[in-house]
């Protein structure tokens, strides 16, 4: 099979590989870009662990072919953290001791980085919706919930 | 396996390289590109096509005319198009939503195929290349159906005229056990006067509840003008059976939700008064 070039910024950096045809975006960022932060988990778009942004939007990594990513931005868990001080959101879920295993956290704070881009100050019910399309098996929801709301305060306040 | 995507820009492109055995169509990807990664080896090949006509909304005069690449996020934070965000923000969690198209919809299998049932019962036209077809045709027909969709159009009803109910166990966000959207007009004194009923998980694909439309006409929306409307409403379903449900339940639960639907008592429902 043919490689393809692929060719995208992810947090802010110019990235340009060749993949096979066909190749997963989560596949070519962990197995050919080196970024292990999103998370295979069922590959069926159904646990969000492997969520990355994509111009903005929340995306499934697992279900998004890379080659359909050409010329795009990529923001991924990695790339959050400047210069070693953890990103709000980052600090918020240590803090709140809101990963037990963590393999879900990348992917919950990727889609809680979306909402808090849109909605600077949520609901919980806000946060609660934001979250729904990824599963945390350590049934660790409510300190997940609290730590984007925490994060949220911590921004208003930053800005105000 | 390693799968060839082939990018067109013209749907007249893309429609020809799909004539070849082994490939498919890639709308958002989150049902096919979910078989290959679960290991369907009876693709070999994705076909897309980048026409901006496919990614456009057209609203004029109460018509609507979305293009088959429109994601359901797009639908549901569109502003002329509030009527029929409950139905776009029934499919999935957010990443689902800004991936999941119009076109796929039309072609997922129950228990998806949320958005498809609220076009059922608009009565939408799906169009390809080849002309216009009902909604319930291209539904019945949908699995022969080797061309690409280029959009869905349908009139968009005065408000509160549509109605929108999807049952499932996890919230906000779940499978349904069911769904049910409703196009309802009522006379002056309250008695209905045309209904489109379309019910999704009652069969393989969203279908229309023919009886209860029927039994409904000339009733009031009280408890006991919708009761023979819920008593007809099983009358040719032949609802799955999956993780989410047996057909056994869906059926016995479908004019229970159906009644809610109708009496106006589904949360965040707006129905005329
Ligand atoms: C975790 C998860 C949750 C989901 N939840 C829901 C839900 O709650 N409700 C729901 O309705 N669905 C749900 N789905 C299913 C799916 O996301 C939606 O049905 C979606 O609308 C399918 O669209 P797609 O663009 O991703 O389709 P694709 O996967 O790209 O395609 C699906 C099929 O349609 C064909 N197709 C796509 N576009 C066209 C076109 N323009 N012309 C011709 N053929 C075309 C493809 O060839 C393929 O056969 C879910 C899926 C996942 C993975």
């Amino acid at each position: 099979m043919a490689k393809v070039p692929v060719q995208f910024t992810l947090n802010g950096a110019e990235k340009a590989e060749f993949v096979d045809s066909g190749t997963t975006l989560l596949h070519a960022l962990r197995d050919k870009i080196g970024d292990t932060s999103p998370k295979g988990g069922c590959h069926q778009g159904t646990c969000g662990a492997c969520s990355v942004i994509i111009d903005g939007e929340l995306r499934l990594s697992c279900l998004t072919l890379a080659e359909t990513c050409n010329g795009a931005a990529i923001t991924t868990t990695s790339g959050l953290s400047q210069g070693g001080v953890l990103h709000p959101l980052q600090r918020a879920f240590l803090d709140a001791f809101a990963t037990q295993c963590g393999f879900c956290t990348p992917g919950m704070i990727m889609a809680a980085k979306v909402l808090l881009d849109q909605t600077p100050n949520p609901s919980r019910a806000e946060v609660v919706e934001a979250l729904s399309g990824n599963i945390c098996r350590c049934t660790g929801y409510e300190p997940i919930i609290q730590a984007v709301l925490t994060a949220a305060r911590s921004n208003s306040q930053r800005a105000a | 396996m390693a799968l060839a995507l082939q990018t067109f820009s013209t749907v007249k492109d893309a429609d020809a390289a799909l004539k070849a055995a082994g490939t498919r169509y890639l709308g958002g990807g989150t049902l096919v590109v979910r078989a290959t990664n679960e290991g369907d080896v009876s693709l070999s090949s994705f076909v897309r096509s980048t026409e901006p006509s496919l990614s456009t909304i057209a609203v004029s005069g109460g018509k609507i005319r979305l293009g088959a690449s429109v994601t359901m996020a797009a639908i549901a934070r569109h502003p002329d198009l509030s009527t029929l965000s409950p139905a776009a923000r029934a499919v999935g969690g957010p990443a689902i939503r800004n991936m999941a198209t119009v076109g796929g919809n039309l072609f997922a299998p129950a228990p998806y195929g949320d958005f498809a049932v609220a076009l059922l019962a608009l009565d939408a036209t799906v169009r390809t290349d080849d002309g216009e077809t009902p909604i319930e045709t291209f539904l019945a027909k949908r699995d022969d159906s080797r061309a690409i969709v280029t959009s869905v159009g349908f009139a968009l009803p005065s408000h509160g005229g549509f109605r929108f109910l999807k049952v499932s166990r996890v919230k906000p966000k779940g499978i349904s056990v069911l769904s049910i959207a409703a196009v309802l007009e009522q006379a002056a004194d309250g008695t209905v006067c045309a209904a489109r009923i379309a019910l999704g998980c009652m069969a393989d694909r969203p279908m229309r509840a023919r009886a209860a439309e029927k039994a409904l006409l000339g009733r009031k929306l009280t408890k006991d003008g919708i009761a023979p409307a819920l008593a007809a409403v099983g009358e040719g379903t032949s609802p799955i059976t999956d993780p989410i449900a047996s057909a056994w339940y869906r059926t016995q639960v479908l004019p229970v939700h159906l009644g809610r639907l109708l009496l106006g008592q589904v949360a965040g429902m707006e129905t005329k008064a």
